[in-house]
């Protein structure tokens, strides 16, 4: 158990290129955080500096009040999961599990107890025997996690580790993984591009963006309050919409002449991004905001309406009983729905 | 009956196209028997022959049927003490290609991998250089510098030894290039997770590579063992002491009698000799070729 706090940690490869900014975190003992960005953010770069597969170019980093940044992968106490699960082909399950600690030098009785606990944690005690190429993706990810369970680290390390498996099975290992570490109580960094993953698993969620974090914060507070543009149209499923607009500093106004009366409006005037989430919009025949519903998408649970409000794309969830068709209708915010940003940079105002 | 025989064979022509006959698979199956016969014709004939007394063999040439020196003519190839000091008989070449081919071929293949290991995993300065360097060697096989290569062993005293016929010859580009092709066919993950598990250079080499490797292993074996097994120039270059001959150079100590003059050339014993040397190299093929075969079908990585 150990907390994990990232001081300046940067990282720049030798042909130049800033994979990671300067980044600040601070970790809790216990605590599962999620980094979350489109590939090629760096949150993988992130989560193997901290691994030790990757040299820190900048910066501390400490897992336990230690100064990891020249220490061995081997000797940082943590345990990591890959994307391919990584197993040992030629190695049996059981082996496959042990052999971190076979190399540690601990005695075989020990190991294989340990094997065995992890293996029946895991609903593994009959596969033992078996090589990872006789076991499904959901069993081999198993094994993954048991290899890392049975190191007992100090902190465990997610990357990507669902996305090779099939939508039912990664919701159902997503659910496995949270309780294991909560029973555990292990620190965890997981790395996922999957909004509904982050979402879901973590207690925080680290979203970056271009090597840059660009927010830190707890499930919530990304969903209801995004730092910024990308954050907001990155977290959430439809995205949040984003429109150009100006703001008087009384009231906010969306390019092509739609006023969002009683929205209220940044102190700061002239142009500005208007966000909407297409949740937090209801059709309402006395509403204020004239909508051009285009398509209808049937989700099943749901109905997401596309079209035009103020000449300005726009997309609306609404309900599966509300009737939806396409042609013009009246849509109502509910109260907290828009949010501000600034117009160059997309920092929330 | 009849009338149902007919349908039936109408519907069959109805569901399926009359077969046709495909020349261009005749064709080449002719090319591929005509191949498979000129290789195979002369080994049994060398087979047949090998049951022939020499004077037979002497007068009439090779011949297609059996007769009854078999047994005569295995015994004297294997047992019977020959070569100019009568020091050496079959079994003793036997003994010595083996330890030529086996060493050859295992040599081959450590010296190999431990090289493609250095290539693929550690950021050597000129690594690049030094495949490409190995790479061209292969330009230079041990003809072209089998002088130097001579004074070299001679200079250290190693003429007449096992050393001296094997070690010269197990610095291998072949091996080394395919190794670090299967080398860097394995996920860059794998490393990482071993590295995570604690496993330095050395372990991971011994613990997961080389096991890895088995199926490359037992190719690389199979095609070095028969290359060793079939060495001929180098061992008549460094070995003169007749107790260390390789059944290949055996075949022809036997045949040289002829050219001397001395004596009735032993036809049949260079025969049985011939079909004695062939056998090996058969055998590791047939034996590592169902192992081969088995580690690429279960895809393993």
């Amino acid at each position: 158990m150990a907390n994990v706090k990232l001081d300046g940690v940067r990282k720049v490869y030798p042909n130049g290129v800033e994979a990671v900014e300067p980044c600040h975190v601070d970790i809790p003992d216990g605590e599962l955080v999620v980094l979350v960005g489109p590939s090629g953010c760096g949150k993988s770069t992130l989560l193997r500096m901290v691994a030790g597969l990757e040299e820190i170019t900048d910066g501390t980093l400490y897992i336990g009040d230690a100064v990891m940044n020249d220490v061995e992968p081997a000797n940082r106490n943590i345990a990591m999961v890959f994307q391919n699960y990584a197993l040992y082909p030629h190695m049996t399950v059981a082996k496959n599990m042990g052999y971190g600690l076979k190399n540690r030098g601990l005695p075989k009785a020990e190991i294989n107890q340990k094997v065995a606990e992890a293996a029946k944690m895991l609903n593994l005690s009959e596969y033992l025997d078996r090589r990872p190429s006789q076991l499904s993706g959901g069993q081999r990810q198993r094994v993954a996690m048991g290899r890392a369970i049975v190191r007992s680290p100090e902190l465990f390390l997610f990357d990507e580790p669902l996305s090779n498996l099939d939508a039912k099975l990664r919701n159902q290992m997503r659910i496995e993984i949270r309780a294991l570490q909560q029973r555990l109580g292990v620190t965890a960094m997981y790395v996922t591009h999957d909004q509904v993953e982050a979402m879901t698993l973590a207690d925080r969620i680290i979203v970056l963006n271009a090597g840059r974090i660009e927010q830190i914060g707890t499930p919530g507070e990304i969903y209801s309050r995004p730092a910024s543009t990308f954050v907001a149209s990155f977290m959430g499923a439809p995205p949040m919409n984003i429109f150009t607009g100006t703001s008087d500093g009384q009231q906010a106004t969306l390019d092509g002449g739609v006023s969002l009366n009683g929205a209220g409006a940044p102190s700061q005037t002239g142009k500005i991004q208007i966000g909407i989430r297409p949740e937090d919009v209801a059709l309402d025949a006395n509403g204020a905001l004239p909508f051009d519903v285009d398509i209808v998408e049937e989700l099943g649970a749901h109905r997401l309406l596309h079209g035009r409000l103020s000449g300005q794309p726009f997309s609306v969830s609404v309900g599966k009983d509300e009737a939806a068709q396409t042609g013009p209708a009246k849509v109502a915010l509910k109260p907290g729905a828009v949010h501000f940003f600034d117009a160059e940079a997309g920092r929330r105002l | 009956m009849a009338d149902l025989t007919e349908s039936r064979i109408e519907a069959q022509s109805a569901t399926r196209p009359a077969k046709r006959i495909k020349w261009d698979q005749i064709g080449d199956h002719a090319i591929l028997i005509a191949g498979a016969l000129l290789m195979l014709v002369p080994v049994f004939m060398i087979f047949a022959s090998s049951s022939w007394d020499d004077i037979t063999l002497h007068r009439e040439g090779l011949q297609f049927g059996f007769s009854d020196d078999m047994a005569n003519n295995y015994n004297a190839a294997l047992f019977e003490y020959g070569g100019f000091t009568d020091s050496v008989n079959g079994v003793t070449m036997l003994a010595n290609s083996l330890i030529l081919g086996i060493g050859f071929a295992i040599g081959k293949i450590i010296v190999g991998m431990m090289a493609a290991y250095a290539i693929v995993y550690f950021r050597l300065k000129f690594a690049t250089l030094a495949f490409w360097m190995i790479f061209t060697t292969l330009l230079l096989p041990l003809e072209v510098r089998i002088l130097p290569s001579y004074e070299v062993i001679t200079w250290m005293n190693l003429g007449n030894t096992y050393t001296g016929l094997i070690v010269p010859l197990i610095a291998s580009a072949t091996a080394t290039f395919f190794f670090r092709q299967f080398f860097m066919s394995v996920p860059e993950e794998l490393i990482e997770a071993a590295r995570i598990d604690g496993a330095g250079p050395v372990k991971f080499f011994i613990d997961i590579l080389v096991p890895l490797s088995q199926t490359m292993i037992a190719a690389m074996f199979i095609i070095m063992f028969v290359f060793g097994w079939n060495q001929y120039l180098w061992p008549t270059l460094i070995t003169t002491d007749e107790s260390l001959f390789t059944l290949v150079r055996g075949i022809r100590q036997i045949m040289q009698a002829y050219a001397d003059g001395s004596s009735t050339p032993e036809y049949g014993e260079a025969a049985a000799l011939a079909i004695i040397a062939m056998t090996p190299p058969v055998l590791v093929v047939v034996f590592f070729q169902s192992w081969f075969v088995k580690g690429l079908t279960e895809s393993d990585k």
